[in-house]
């Protein structure tokens, strides 16, 4: 009996082990996030979050366990890495836009070889989506055109116009300018103010308190606290996340 | 020095040297198109998860890159009735051209597709598109950009390379200008003159490589 993809969780991951090659860089990671759940993972660099983000979308293969998204079981099967990545939308620490192809071009490529939508379409949901993360005026440029921050936004629109169940945050803003970093959170936020369902890694911890329903603290490749963001900014239980937060407020 | 120079046979040659400008660039267009899609392909093929086909491709590669061209454009032209395939020389010639241009474009785009970041195949990835789509759409204009320099040398080089090609009696520049020469005597001025011409068909091919870069490779990067 699988679970009914309509109520059960969105993700679900458990047992989860990987290596790379010798390196154990997810060990036994267990989470479940619910249809409209915000989680901020974070924890110190090497702890294995973006790793961990990276499976449940098989960028990384896992040795170990069993990642379910949107009731699909994610075993190495074209069919199954199919079906989760057409759900799964994922923005990069990078931004990772194609450098060749216009604002618009990168927002339509995908909706019109994947999901087979006709240009007209693929366009108008581009430009809608576009609009939503207030860019809609740049459609006409290249990626080296625009600002760091402009083009995350782009990589954002570019992810949901896909239309996905969920949406991955690899470090969003850390390559990112200070000046920059607060367009690209306004739209994580509204985005998580809409409903949808997000993982972001990140050390943004302002933006942890304001959208995320759970805080999830890795480190050596395992989840060693979860709790509600106030709870866990006010009283970490494990040592190494008072660590890793005292260090993190000294620096903001 | 008592040479008179005599260039009335060259004169009275000129259109046939010119039609012989035209099988040149016949056979150098034509053998480009044919490197450029066994450079493609062959660049995926050396990428396949089955190994026969990598080995294959390598194999191909090396033999073609240690090995004088003339020698391959006689055994393409003899070894090509032995499976009961009789081409005319042109055809044959522009057959050696495209194996031999596409075994060096293999490994020049080969370059260009390595020096693409990973991260522009995992935001294909990322957004659902299969492998062939990624190849086809995000990897490979940015990956022919990045050595179109060197792959236009390339083939200029096989421009210049078609004059081989008289070897086997193929329709092109040099084996007119034998012709002339053998009939006139006059070989400074026969060689001299198509060594103008090729230089002015290797200045044209440029300033066309130019306009295609234009067109197609403009778009800004950082």
């Amino acid at each position: 009996m699988s679970p009914n993809p309509a109520t059960g969780p969105l993700i679900a991951m458990h047992g989860v082990d990987k290596w790379y090659g010798d390196f154990h860089a997810l060990k036994g990671v267990t989470l479940e996030v619910r249809r409209g759940e915000k989680i901020v993972l974070c924890g110190p660099s090497g702890s294995g979050k973006s790793t961990l983000i990276r499976c449940i979308n098989h960028l990384e293969t896992i040795q170990k366990g069993r990642i379910v998204v949107d009731g699909i079981a994610l075993d190495d099967s074209a069919r199954a890495v199919d079906a989760v990545r057409r759900e799964v939308g994922m923005v990069f620490q990078s931004f990772n836009l194609f450098p060749h192809m216009t604002v618009l071009e990168n927002c339509t490529l995908a909706p019109m070889r994947v999901r087979g939508t006709k240009k007209a379409e693929a366009e108008a949901i581009a430009r809608r989506y576009l609009e939503r993360v207030r860019i809609g005026e740049q459609a006409g440029k290249y990626p080296a055109q625009l600002s760091g921050g402009q083009q995350q936004r782009v990589a954002i629109a570019r992810a949901l116009c896909m239309e996905p169940k969920v949406m991955l945050f690899d470090e969003p803003t850390s390559a990112l300018d200070p000046e920059m970093v607060k367009e690209v959170l306004d739209t994580m936020i509204g985005l998580a103010r809409d409903g949808m369902t997000m993982v972001c890694v990140t050390h943004e911890m302002g933006f942890a308190r304001q959208v995320a329903d759970r805080v999830i603290f890795m480190a050596d490749g395992a989840i060693l606290e979860e709790a509600a963001p106030e709870a866990f900014f006010r009283s970490p239980q494990h040592p190494r996340a008072r660590t890793f937060l005292g260090e993190i407020l000294a620096h903001h | 020095m008592n040479y008179t120079l005599d260039f009335g046979p060259v004169v009275t040659g000129l259109p046939d040297l010119l039609k012989g400008c035209a099988g040149t660039l016949v056979l150098a267009v034509s053998g480009m198109v044919i490197a450029l899609v066994i450079g493609v392909v062959g660049v995926v093929l050396r990428e396949s998860p089955l190994r026969p086909l990598r080995w294959a491709v390598i194999a191909f590669v090396e033999l073609i890159r240690n090995t004088p061209f003339l020698v391959q454009i006689y055994f393409v032209f003899f070894a090509l009735p032995l499976i009961g395939i009789r081409l005319a020389p042109t055809p044959t010639a522009i057959i050696a051209l495209g194996l031999n241009g596409g075994a060096y474009a293999i490994e020049i785009i080969r370059g260009g597709v390595q020096s693409i970041h990973k991260g522009q195949v995992e935001a294909g990835f990322a957004l659902g598109l299969h492998k062939r789509d990624v190849f086809r759409f995000i990897v490979l204009r940015p990956a022919l950009r990045a050595v179109y320099p060197s792959l236009t040398g390339q083939f200029v080089m096989l421009t210049l390379t078609t004059s081989i090609a008289s070897a086997i009696a193929a329709y092109e520049l040099t084996s007119v200008a034998k012709l002339i020469e053998n009939e006139s005597f006059r070989s400074f001025e026969v060689y001299g003159t198509i060594t103008v011409l090729y230089f002015l068909m290797s200045w044209l091919m440029m300033r066309a490589f130019g306009l295609v870069s234009r067109r197609y490779f403009s778009y800004p990067v950082k």
